[in-house]
């Protein structure tokens, strides 16, 4: 089981760096009339959004598929009211774990 | 190439600073989502795109296969083919310059680079050249620092490491949330995947909001 962890996660490392550079490198190489159409812009800005955000929901709330109530939660609302305060990226991915772990602490 | 520019040299540093220090808090997240400390640097060197790097540590931290992880990396790497596009007419690159050339196409060196239009080509060059290579050694550097320290660190959970991704990923959407549209996108996204979470695979809740994202660029906004 450890094994084919190791092997899954090497393969995502290699996978996600050839996919990366073929995303890019095909950016040099293709016309350029090919991506710019006007719905294919917008959908382009919208991806990172949603994929984003889902992220960010997952990793709050979720272990491992299941839903999980924890002080993740305290230290990303304390991550947001930082970003509403326009505190720097620093700042606010810092706050989040200070928070995050003084609760996992007193628990 | 003529003479570095001073205005541009300082706003390529500056940028590459800022944003290599962000790699601390990637290098940290992949050894919180158990990656090791090569796996983690290699990441940043040979992947090269924050929020891709994040996404691979994230989804397969929380579970996901590996695949489910390249694809949610490749899917927000797109964007790197459309700056790839936007400079190539300009960089002119051929051979291996262009090789190098697409590996440190990212968000900064591309925004710097277009950036420095007022004042000709040969800025927006060292612009791009400046802020590519200034974030690709610092990005790297800081890369190590982080993954080194949560390493010594041990339980991510008593470091609050395992909220400080999350908030990385959260700190990377708020700028793009400029409107209405825009954060009910967000909501929508956000909610759906925690929903889907506990009934298919880790890592698919994620690629899916890829389509709602799809439904809502679809058609033109009035």
């Amino acid at each position: 089981m450890e094994g084919t962890l190791m092997n899954a996660m090497w393969i995502g490392v290699i996978g996600a760096s050839i996919a990366l550079f073929l995303l890019r490198y095909s950016g040099y190489l293709v016309p350029e009339k090919f991506l710019t159409n006007p719905r294919m812009l917008r959908i382009n800005t919208l991806i990172p959004i949603a994929l984003l955000s889902a992220l960010v929901g997952v990793q709050t709330l979720t272990v491992k598929g299941k839903w999980v109530l924890d002080q993740r939660l305290a230290g990303v609302i304390v991550a947001l009211i930082a970003l509403r305060l326009k505190a720097p990226y620093f700042v606010v991915v810092i706050s989040a774990a200070v928070t995050s772990a003084v609760i996992y602490r007193i628990k | 190439m003529s003479r570095v520019n001073r205005a541009t040299a300082s706003q390529s540093l500056s940028v590459s600073f800022a944003v290599g220090l962000y790699g601390i808090a990637f290098g940290a997240a992949g050894i919180a989502a158990g990656f090791s400390i090569l796996q983690t640097c290699l990441l940043s060197l040979l992947t090269f795109s924050g929020a891709s790097q994040f996404a691979v540590v994230g989804v397969m931290g929380a579970g996901g296969s590996a695949l489910s992880g390249i694809a949610t990396a490749s899917l927000l790497g797109i964007r790197n083919t459309l700056y790839g596009l936007r400079m190539a007419p300009i960089l002119k690159v051929k051979g291996w310059k262009k090789v190098v050339a697409a590996q440190i196409t990212i968000d900064e060196s591309t925004g710097v680079a277009i950036g420095q239009e007022d004042l000709g080509l040969d800025a927006m060059k060292q612009g791009f050249w400046l802020t590519g290579f200034g974030v690709y050694v610092l990005w790297n550097f800081f890369t190590v620092i982080g993954s080194l320290g949560a390493e010594a660190m041990g339980n991510p959970s008593a470091w609050g490491l395992d909220a400080a991704v999350p908030a990385a990923f959260l700190g990377l959407v708020w700028p793009r949330l400029l409107g209405k549209f825009e954060r009910t996108l967000a909501v929508t996204a956000l909610v759906i995947a925690i929903l889907l979470s506990p009934y298919i695979e880790a890592g698919l809740p994620i690629i899916l909001t890829a389509l709602l994202a799809v439904f809502f660029g679809w058609k033109e906004r009035s």
